[in-house]
């Protein structure tokens, strides 16, 4: 069993939130993760992540005036770590059927407190085989920006390819087809996965 | 990555019969690969279509991308977007289609009557299906060159090309000449056919010149001493340049006919008149009226003549300084011994070839007083031998075929009804008597008797009117336009007509190296060697 990332509590079809069971420890932007449950393995892509105080009124105030470093502050004040608290929204990408990826909505959504996995290297080159889901992250409405998120996600992917640049050309040659007539923010993309 | 011949180019994506189609370039296959006058094979669903590449463009699926192209230092991006959003495109004129089914290999292939579908496959045509359409090398069938980049050999059926009139263009200097030594080898081997050739520059007889080359590079006779006879008219020019002629020409006074003359009227500056009076000297004088014309001195005769002839005496006068030029020429005597035409027609019974060289006669008028001269007085031979023929009693002479250079002269709008050479090649075959014309401007010559010639090959030309008149008529005549302009300037032609199935850019054999005669030589006598084997295994 993989390490888990964290545990739902926020779910809908087409997206879902998580915290993290350690304070900052959250997954890399653009990266691929899944929820394991008997009924249904679910894919996404982590579209967002932040740390906050737990209660929603209550913003965190600086503590760190005397101290020399940032660890010292979480040194000093230990009960931060319990106020604190570390969320990413995963974006649903696709789920797996019989063994295979399947790159659109499962019919449910995720459920609360499930577990939050991150995906092994086989999963995640089985998972970009194909690139269905580039066009699902392009006709989301993100709450960053849709290139970056693009450009995120391929690079991450791109770091466990046999062949990182033949894979980002070949996703490129995709993008270019989903993003046709958009040459700009086509663009955009290629120049933040440009090796 | 150099393109393969079995590797798929592209598919088609518009096309139209009159037009041709458009095929979207694979983005594996370089567009720099693809050159103007290839052949492709289009896969359709129900048969293949043989065609020519005739343009090459660029596209883009968004204009941005030309308004802001990437840097050039950016590889990545111009890697992606190679084959995506900017692409090749061929445009193919599909030329004849060939199926790929039992039945098609029997069956030729046809012009074709419509377009293949929306998304079949285009690869570069394989050697199989080059030598289906531009046949093998047999005995009437002759190699005359490669079809550009390409080894597949080019085979002209001459038979088949002799039976028309034919054109050989090209501005100066691209290989007219060449071209035409190479056709008459092969005529000569293949075709059943014997050859008369006015060689004006002395190009064709023994030797010929050879440009950017030092030396000469050999001619008819020296590969086929016993099928060819030199003519000369300047023997002495001809013992200088080494050339062992058979006869020396020489004509009479008394063999000038007004006919003769009337055609030299532009280049000799003849006004209508004095042309008139021609004729009317003719009828008065006899026979001898150009000798006896020239000799008049009695101012007094001369008056009374052309009093009761009714000639004014500025024409006369014109007509005088004409034909003094003329008589200046050395190789006209007062009388000639032995009839030139007779014994010209006699190596032609033979099935011997004549060349007639003109030494160093080359000017135009020479030139055509001679060629006009023998070739109405040959024709009309082979006129009264085919009307025999006709008649059941012999059979048809052999088919001739008369060469001449510097066409236009003879065949332009003003004269080419006059001379005999318009007349040849509006008849055709009719007489056996057909004409290989050799120009360089071929806007000149007359539209009719461009019409009538059966197969044109053509070096590079690049006045407008020039290719407007050589592609009169062809099926994709903008097309061959682009082919044609993109000629090299040496060594490339594009020949169409009636013994292509097509119309094929090529690159002509090579002549000159040891080798290349060799091959010239023992072509011809293939059939003969095989005959003697043959024997040789019954004796």
């Amino acid at each position: 069993m993989s390490t888990k990332l964290g545990e739902i509590i926020e779910s809908n079809s087409t997206e879902f939130t998580a915290e993290s069971y350690e304070l900052h420890d959250v997954p890399a932007l653009g990266s691929l993760v899944k929820i394991t449950s008997p009924q249904l393995d679910i894919f996404g892509i982590v579209c967002q992540s932040g740390t906050s105080g737990i209660e929603p009124g209550r913003r965190p105030i600086a503590r760190g005036k005397d101290e020399t470093s940032e660890q010292a502050v979480y040194q000093s004040s230990p009960q931060l770590m319990k106020l604190l608290r570390s969320e990413f929204r995963v974006l649903v990408m696709g789920h797996k059927i019989d063994d295979k990826i399947i790159q659109y909505l499962p019919p449910t959504p995720a459920h609360i407190h499930a577990f939050v996995h991150p995906c092994t290297t086989e999963e995640i080159q089985q998972f970009s085989r194909s690139f269905g889901f580039l066009s699902i992250l392009i006709n989301n409405r993100l709450p960053i920006s849709t290139e970056e998120l693009v450009a995120a996600t391929l690079r991450e992917m791109s770091k466990v390819q046999p062949d990182p640049h033949a894979f980002l050309v070949a996703a490129g040659k995709a993008l270019t087809i989903t993003l046709s007539g958009e040459y700009h923010r086509l663009k955009t993309i290629l120049a933040r996965i440009r090796q | 990555m150099e393109t393969q011949p079995d590797q798929n180019l592209g598919i088609v994506v518009t096309g139209s019969v009159e037009k041709g189609t458009d095929v979207r370039l694979d983005s594996s296959a370089s567009v720099e690969d693809m050159v103007v006058g290839r052949y492709v094979t289009i896969e359709g669903k129900k048969r293949r279509f043989f065609g020519m590449v005739t343009d090459i463009s660029l596209g883009v699926t968004d204009e941005e991308i030309t308004i802001s192209p990437p840097d050039t230092s950016d590889a990545f991006t111009a890697e992606i977007l190679e084959g995506t959003a900017t692409y090749g495109s061929l445009h193919v004129l599909p030329m004849l289609t060939i199926s790929g089914d039992v039945n098609s290999v029997i069956e030729e292939p046809q012009p074709v009557k419509t377009v293949p579908s929306h998304f079949s496959r285009v690869k570069l045509a394989s050697e199989a299906d080059m030598e289906r359409v531009f046949g093998k090398e047999n005995n009437t069938n002759y190699h005359i060159g490669n079809p550009l980049d390409m080894e597949t050999k080019l085979c002209l059926d001459l038979e088949k090309l002799v039976k028309r009139s034919n054109g050989i263009f090209g501005k100066s200097g691209t290989g007219k000449t060449f071209l035409t030594r190479l056709l008459l080898i092969g005529m000569l081997q293949k075709s059943k056919a014997t050859n008369l050739i006015f060689d004006m520059h002395n190009e064709y007889g023994w030797a010929g010149s050879f440009e950017g080359g030092k030396g000469g590079v050999k001619a008819l006779k020296q590969l086929f001493p016993s099928k060819v006879a030199v003519f000369t008219l300047d023997e002495e020019n001809s013992r200088y340049r080494g050339v062992s002629t058979d006869f020396v020409v020489r004509i009479g006074f008394d063999e000038i006919d007004p006919e003769d003359i009337s055609l030299l009227r532009q280049t000799l500056n003849l006004t209508d008149q004095a042309v008139e009076a021609v004729y009317q000297l003719r009828r008065h004088l006899g026979k001898n009226w150009m000798q006896l014309t020239l000799d008049m001195s009695d101012s007094e005769q001369i008056e009374q003549m052309l009093q009761k002839l009714n000639i004014h005496e500025g024409s006369f006068a014109n007509l005088r300084r004409g034909l003094a030029a003329i008589r200046r020429l050395p190789f006209l005597v007062p009388h000639a011994q032995v009839n030139a035409v007779d014994s010209i027609l006699e190596y032609l019974d033979r099935g011997m070839n004549v060349v007639l060289e003109f030494g160093r006669h080359r000017d135009i008028t020479a030139y055509m007083l001679v060629a006009n001269m023998l070739a109405r007085r040959i024709y009309k031979r082979y006129q009264e031998k085919t009307e025999v023929a006709m008649a059941g009693k012999v059979t048809a002479p052999t088919p001739l075929v008369i060469t001449i250079e510097e066409a236009h002269k003879f065949l332009n709008h003003e004269i080419a009804n006059q001379t005999i050479f318009g007349e040849i090649a509006r008849e055709m075959r009719k007489y056996n008597v057909t004409l290989l014309v050799i120009d360089q401007r071929p806007s000149a010559i007359d539209e009719e008797i461009m019409s009538q010639l059966g197969t044109k090959i053509t070096c590079l030309l690049d006045n407008e009117k020039d290719i407007e008149a050589v592609l009169a008529g062809v099926n994709g005549k903008n097309d061959l336009k682009t082919v044609l302009a993109r000629l090299a300037p040496k060594q490339q032609a594009l020949i169409f007509g009636h013994a292509v199935p097509m119309p094929v850019a090529f690159r002509p054999r090579d002549w000159g190296t040891t080798k290349s005669y060799e091959e010239f030589t023992r072509g011809g006598d293939s059939t003969k060697q095989a005959e003697k084997d043959i024997r040789e295994l019954f004796e």
